[in-house]
């Protein structure tokens, strides 16, 4: 009894010890300094590839980057937990956002495409026939020049960025019918691969081989055809702080404007460069010509 | 006074100690009712937002068919109505309880019945490596294996309350089948023996005996069972089709209370009426368990008489 | 019908149903296994995950998941046990117990996403821990500490009183019979207890997402002082998970070999659950041996 006892002090004047010493020496070099940015799962990997970038280029700093959807950056922003909030959609579009309060930096700009089985014996459609598929006038490929199967909307989750654009830009404001919802890129790509007759829409980093990309009113779903507007579906990818950024926030987010962000990893991640752009979009849908 | 407090104290270390363990073991039970009161009090503070701050009305909530938080409905009010996903949330819930609960039950007799060592062997340990299995893992073999089957055999596009089914009976299954084997070997040996002694088969013991009196220790397996697939949000969510329309058959793509939450809520920011409508749907789910399991004890209790008279 | 062919075929009906049931289960580990182990190499469980190129590994959702799991434990196992304690050998039959009871059922039944959002608003956000293990932690806790509550009563109550009676015939205190003698005779179904919650922990995602944060920033395995923040030790940094790593690449992953990780990771997982199983158990018989027999 004793003897436990005296084994059981030891031990934790050891662990205190430890604890003491791994305190004392922890790393204590002046510029440690770490920013959090919180939202879009969609902008979260290219924050993080040039979070780290960053990182290995100045030691010391740590950006810490996380998901949680654009709802969730926006909120964390309006109410100061965070230093950045990621998003895909304008905060004035958001409801429950003073976006007055909010500084927008919009670092990339994103092509959504409709997606449909490949089996459906489709691969153009007019913005009207888009619509009718979408608002659930149409519901057999046959009545659009495809096969006789039944159409099955994909749409993306109420809220979604994605959803959002593809309801402003494609279906030109109109909601789409109630159908099923998916609330991940790449899940809603993989249902209309081995669903038949499936539709639904990714962005363009989403694209491959599984997959039909339709054409708009004969226009492709290509970057060339964003940066010129000719392909309507586009959004841009926001990083908002406050009005007021601290200089590590600011230094960060001219880092990822800079070309050796926008350059390389924008365009490995699949993005349109906000630097390559023709045109320019406001919140609400007004667009100018950049020269 | 000083003095009686010594004596008191001062009775014997056993008495010490034991004063000591309750204390130390009530402190952990009441660490345990503050969280699901911490929890209660937040579900309870957001959910009720919905028709105190936003003036939702509840029975319309309940009623309702159309789910589209941010838009106006055909009566001008938001459209709020949380009918499809609670019907969903039921349907799939009983119909896997239901389907899983057979199969359960007659694999936890036979290993503790009528094999135990093959039970000991090879169905314990893999049931319980089951439970170990992330849900993503389940969606994905259910959006791979399941929907497709459920496609061509019983028609419309797959998704929807059978597929949903067939999934959490998978994942339902080993927590059940190994909570009920742990309710039968609770059944003292001595009934079994006292039932065979006299001239009672296998099954008549197994069925007359051991089963009924086993009734209690099962029901809280189902119970246990129907409230993971209650709760069940990534793996249901892949395979159900989340379409928030009251489901017309099985096969027709449908929703759960979990499955426009886990979608919802990241999309939505703290504060709104679209976050504290899903906010209420968390707390439906809450008050929903909460009947189920008052229901199920009440059964409990009443098998239990009946067993022992 | 006479007795005897009913039991011939009520018997023959329950070894139908096991084999059934067995083919399923075996069946999904085999096509988890065989989809996965091909993928499985030294590179992919011990190189950092790419987010969108080809060749990622595991190696730090690895580690993130087996401390997070530890973490968890070394939390959840002495509360659970004490309250356990507290409902089996302490508290009387009457309906405040049972209203204890129906909490705590209900607190099991919650939806592991909210447990997730309630972790981050009070953890995350409340207590300014900020997305990290601890608040993770924290979370994967108040999940686990019911099925963990629920499994330890019911070992506590599958000991007859018999043993309890002589404890209290050779003098000693209630609480001295409960850990002197009840808990060690308890230990083998405590551990499967812990084993099976330890399994639904390791597989959690949703409630991670939220608490634990889906990042996981490179670790510095060279430094193993918890107080630095590229330690592996650090409770203080976010960690993504192995299953939240599944989650992530199958809903969002771009890198061209999502698939075959996703799949790699599966297998991963079942595989690390079975050694932790086996390495549970092996530990308890060792434990029961020596609390017991000595």
């Amino acid at each position: 009894m004793k003897k436990s006892r005296v084994i059981q002090l030891l031990g934790l004047i050891l662990i205190g010890v430890l604890v003491g010493l791994g305190y004392s020496q922890r790393a204590t070099t002046d510029a440690s300094e770490s920013i959090t940015a919180v939202g879009s799962t969609a902008l979260q990997p290219l924050v993080e590839a040039a979070g780290e970038q960053y990182s290995s280029e100045h030691t010391g700093i740590f950006i810490n980057v996380q998901g949680g959807g654009s709802g969730t950056g926006l909120s964390q922003i309006q109410s100061g937990a965070v230093a950045i909030g990621n998003s895909d959609v304008f905060a004035e579009e958001q409801s429950g956002i003073n976006a007055s309060k909010l500084k927008d930096h919009q670092v990339a700009v994103v092509g959504i495409a409709p997606i449909i089985n490949k089996k459906t014996g489709v691969t153009n459609l007019t913005s009207q026939q888009l619509k009718a598929i979408f608002t659930g006038k149409v519901n057999n490929w046959q009545a659009v020049g495809g096969h006789n199967l039944p159409i099955v909307l994909i749409n993306r989750a109420q809220g979604s960025g994605t959803r959002k654009t593809f309801e402003s830009y494609a279906l030109n404001g109109q909601k789409s019918a109630d159908s099923q919802e998916q609330d991940s890129s790449g899940l809603a790509r993989s249902i209309v691969a081995s669903t038949p007759g499936a539709i639904s829409y990714v962005a363009f980093s989403y694209l491959d081989t599984s997959v039909t990309a339709l054409k708009v009113n004969g226009v492709r779903p290509t970057k060339a055809n964003v940066k010129t507007n000719r392909w309507h579906i586009w959004s841009y990818e926001h990083l908002y702080t406050s009005l007021q950024p601290d200089p590590l926030t600011k230094k960060f987010i001219n880092y990822i404007l800079s070309a050796a962000v926008q350059e390389k990893l924008v365009k490995q991640l699949g993005y349109i460069s906000v630097h390559d752009m023709h045109v320019q979009r406001s919140a609400t849908g007004k667009i100018t010509t950049v020269k | 006074m000083d003095k009686i407090r010594a004596s008191l104290l001062k009775k014997s270390i056993a008495s010490k100690i034991e004063r000591r363990g309750k204390i130390i073991s009530l402190t952990c039970l009441a660490l345990i009712i503050l969280v699901v009161f911490l929890i209660f009090y937040f579900v309870a503070s957001r959910g009720l937002a919905t028709f105190f701050q936003n003036h939702i009305n509840f029975w319309q909530f309940l009623s309702g068919t159309q789910w589209n938080p941010g838009t106006t409905g055909t009566n001008g009010q938001p459209a709020v109505g949380a009918l499809p996903m609670i019907v969903g949330s039921f349907l799939i819930t009983i119909l896997s309880a239901l389907v899983a609960t057979p199969f359960a039950i007659g694999t936890a007799v036979f290993m503790t019945e009528i094999s135990p060592r093959r039970g000991a062997q090879i169905l314990r340990p893999v049931t319980e490596l089951l439970v170990g299995i992330p849900s993503v893992v389940y969606g994905f073999i259910g959006l791979q294996v399941v929907v497709p089957f459920v496609r061509n055999t019983f028609g419309g596009s797959g998704y929807g309350i059978l597929s949903g089914t067939f999934v959490l009976f998978v994942m339902i299954l080993p927590t059940v089948t190994s909570m009920s084997a742990d309710a039968l070997n609770a059944v003292p040996r001595y009934y079994r023996e006292a039932s065979l002694a006299l001239g009672a088969t296998r099954w008549q013991t197994i069925y007359k005996v051991v089963l009924r009196a086993a009734i209690p220790g099962m029901l809280t397996a189902i119970v246990f069972g129907m409230a993971r697939a209650f709760g069940e949000a990534l793996a249901v969510q892949m395979v159900i089709g989340n379409a928030t329309l009251l489901p017309q058959n099985l096969v027709s793509p449908a929703s759960t209370l979990t499955s426009i939450l886990t979608m919802g809520i990241g999309n939505t920011v703290m504060g709104s009426l679209q976050n504290n409508a899903l906010w209420s749907l968390a707390m439906i789910l809450l008050l929903m368990s909460l009947v189920f399991n008052m229901v199920i004890r009440y059964i409990g209790r009443k098998g239990k008489l009946n067993n022992e008279r | 019908m006479n007795a005897k062919r009913i039991d011939k075929i009520a018997t023959g009906v329950l070894y139908a149903i096991a084999a059934f049931v067995v083919i399923i289960l075996v069946a999904l580990l085999g096509y988890i296994l065989v989809q996965g182990v091909p993928e499985i190499s030294w590179h992919f469980l011990t190189s950092p995950a790419l987010s969108f190129e080809a060749g990622g590994g595991i190696g730090i959702q690895l580690f993130n998941s087996f401390y997070l799991l530890f973490l968890a434990l070394l939390i959840s196992l002495p509360i659970s046990l004490g309250a356990g304690i507290y409902l089996n050998e302490y508290a009387p039959q009457n309906t405040i117990t049972g209203l204890i009871r129906t909490t705590i059922e209900i607190l099991s039944s919650l939806p592991s996403v909210v447990v997730g959002l309630f972790g981050y608003l009070f953890f995350v956000v409340q207590f300014k821990l900020g997305f990290s293990i601890l608040s993770g932690a924290f979370a994967l806790t108040v999940f686990n500490l019911p099925i963990l509550t629920r499994s330890i009563e019911e070992a506590l109550a599958n000991i007859s009183n018999d043993q309890r009676e002589a404890g209290y015939a050779l003098g000693l205190s209630r609480w001295e019979t409960v850990t002197k003698i009840v808990v060690p005779a308890a230990l083998p179904s405590i551990i499967t207890g812990v084993v099976l919650s330890a399994g639904r922990i390791f597989g959690e995602a949703a409630a991670l997402i939220y608490t634990a944060g889906q990042s996981a920033p490179a670790l510095n395995f060279h430094d193993w002082n918890p107080f630095n923040i590229s330690s592996p030790l650090s409770p203080m940094r976010p960690a993504e998970t192995l299953a939240v790593h599944i989650w992530k690449i199958n809903s969002e992953g771009i890198m061209p070999d999502a698939k075959a990780v996703s799949a790699g990771a599966s297998a991963v997982l079942i595989i690390a659950v079975l050694l932790f199983n086996f390495l549970a158990r092996w530990l308890g018989k060792r434990l029961y041996k020596h609390l017991t027999a000595e």
